[in-house]
């Protein structure tokens, strides 16, 4: 029980608050700017990147230094928007989707040729050891700050959408563009925002894969897919139901190769992204409109 | 009288043939104004050129003295210009009060919880549903909450589309009363309508389209009293 609860049950939790934090803005983008975004594992890596720079200036631990991440994350998640997206907004949402693949590799290619191919390991942090708690619980101090970091987010960015003018712009905007056209909002003010908030919150959730085990220029791509399997599972559109879709596919993810039956893990741990899909394409078959009923902002 | 609206030999269309052609009209203020016409007589897109959603072809649109022809949608709002859509015209995944408070973004008014409170005394219905999603709304409670949100930014000039498509006699009886309040409060109301009859005798003006020219223009009592527009749209005698 309390192997299961050190080893299996924390790391899912901050596994499931990465898939969290890159599927919001998954489906933030998906709600409003209508499509699939496929380079948000890459704009994630560049985000882990640009803290990793400042790392090598500033000696202090990699999390205070992650506005710089989020920093360069915004910058060229508007760039691309304003170069890339932004000229194709009037066509059908297909011509935006295979060009957000191009951006995906322009990105890593950027990371190669700015910070090279090999893994990266971030080496202000030190080893920390574990927190122990009772005298059995022994969990990584990272898992319980990526947890915090995200149910912090989680809760201001629910008061961001629900009480503010842009937050209630945005979702005016995801829930009727021609309307919000007609009632005179500003959708480029909006579609900014998106980018501003899905580029952060990459940035954050890529450095916390990053510290926990270490750089390299495909580590957004290898958790794109989870992150999407995570924003269908909570009704793409949808930011408080891609968060909880972020946790359930982590959970499922790592429990999966528990040895629930017996001395052996049920499923190989090297299929765990498979168990992701595996979720996905039952709930979108058996419900596609996502798990969860009604309006999660 | 000096017209706050005024339309001068309109030409516009989508991109493809002109779907209306010289249309003329004026509106004067604190007015309700209503275009008339057989379906496909291009009413809507009166509207819609008006609000700046169509390609104007030629023409003059003047506004509260501005010329406004082939302007954005939101300067229109932050000029004065509030448009209802007939249909999709609440966001449905927001609370009712939310939908009010996304009226108020583009032209706040001075006192926001005035206006509010101005809006929902004409509605008063919609107070128990503040923080109900419009979507989970009645037909015409739904009018009730695009035509109040459209009211927030106190505009000079509202564009109503067939505000009573799709409800029940009762609504639309309800509605056309609401109109006649709200001009009360200084508003200026243009509208599209199929239900001629009842929409003649609320207007001050009417203007009847046909294939996308003017056919005839006057009070809503001339109109109703005109032979040709009663035998060529109201349906004949009956009367």
């Amino acid at each position: 029980m309390i192997e299961f609860i050190n080893f299996y049950l924390f790391p899912a939790l901050a596994i499931g608050s990465v898939y969290a934090l890159g599927a919001v803005g998954i489906s933030m983008i998906f709600g409003i700017l209508r499509f699939a975004h496929f380079a948000h594992g890459d704009l994630m890596t560049v985000g882990t990147y640009g803290v990793f720079a400042a790392a090598g200036v500033i000696a202090v631990s990699p999390l205070l230094l992650a506005p710089f991440g989020m920093a360069l994350a915004i910058v060229m998640a508007l760039l691309v928007d304003r170069v890339f997206y932004q000229p194709l907004r009037k066509l059908p949402t297909i011509y935006t989707v295979i060009s957000s693949f191009g951006v995906a590799l322009i990105f890593r290619s950027l990371v190669q040729m700015f910070w090279g191919s090999q893994n990266q390991v971030f080496n202000s942090g030190g080893v920390r050891p574990p927190l122990v708690l009772f005298d059995t619980f022994r969990i990584s101090v990272l898992h319980v700050q990526a947890v915090l970091a995200t149910a912090c987010i989680a809760v201001a960015l629910h008061f961001f959408l629900s009480r503010t003018r842009t937050g209630r712009s945005m979702r005016a905007v995801s829930d009727d563009p021609e309307l919000a056209e007609v009632s005179g909002l500003d959708t480029e003010k909006v579609v900014r925002w998106t980018w501003i908030i899905g580029a952060s919150l990459a940035a954050i959730a890529g450095l916390f894969v990053a510290m926990d085990t270490s750089a390299h220029p495909n580590l957004g791509w290898n958790l794109l897919m989870p992150m999407f399997a995570a924003a269908i599972l909570g009704g793409i559109g949808k930011p408080m139901g891609a968060m909880a879709g972020g946790y359930i596919i982590g959970l499922a993810e790592e429990l999966s190769s528990y040895h629930w039956i017996g001395d052996q893990a049920l499923i190989s741990p090297s299929y765990k992204t498979a168990v992701a899909f595996i979720i996905m394409i039952a709930l979108l078959i058996v419900r596609p409109q996502g798990l969860f009923k009604g309006r999660l902002l | 009288m000096s017209a706050l609206l005024s339309v001068r030999g309109l030409t516009a269309g989508y991109g493809g043939p002109p779907i209306i052609e010289e249309v003329s009209f004026n509106v004067a203020p604190h007015e309700i104004a209503v275009i008339l016409g057989p379906n496909g007589a291009g009413k809507s897109t009166v509207l819609k050129t008006i609000f700046a959603l169509t390609t104007v072809l030629s023409g003059a649109i003047e506004f509260d003295g501005a010329d406004i022809a082939g302007g954005k949608t939101s300067t229109l709002v932050t000029l004065g210009v509030s448009a209802v859509p007939q249909s999709r015209n609440v966001f449905r995944n927001l609370t009712v009060e939310e939908n009010l408070d996304v009226g108020t973004y583009a032209a706040p008014p001075a006192d926001k919880v005035a206006t509010r409170e101005k809006v929902l005394d004409l509605f008063p219905d919609l107070r128990a549903k503040l923080r109900q999603p419009a979507g989970e709304l009645s037909g015409g409670q739904r009018q009730m909450v695009a035509i109040g949100r459209a009211m927030m930014c106190e505009p000079k000039l509202i564009l109503l589309d067939e505000p009573t498509a799709g409800l029940s006699p009762a609504y639309l009886e309800r509605i056309f009363d609401l109109l006649l309040d709200i001009r009360k409060t200084g508003m200026t109301i243009l509208m599209v309508e199929q239900n001629a009859r009842q929409a003649l005798q609320i207007a001050d003006k009417a203007h009847v389209l046909v294939n996308g020219r003017n056919f005839a223009s006057g009070t809503g009592k001339e109109l109703l009293a005109d032979e040709d527009v009663r035998r060529s749209f109201l349906g004949g005698g009956g009367e």
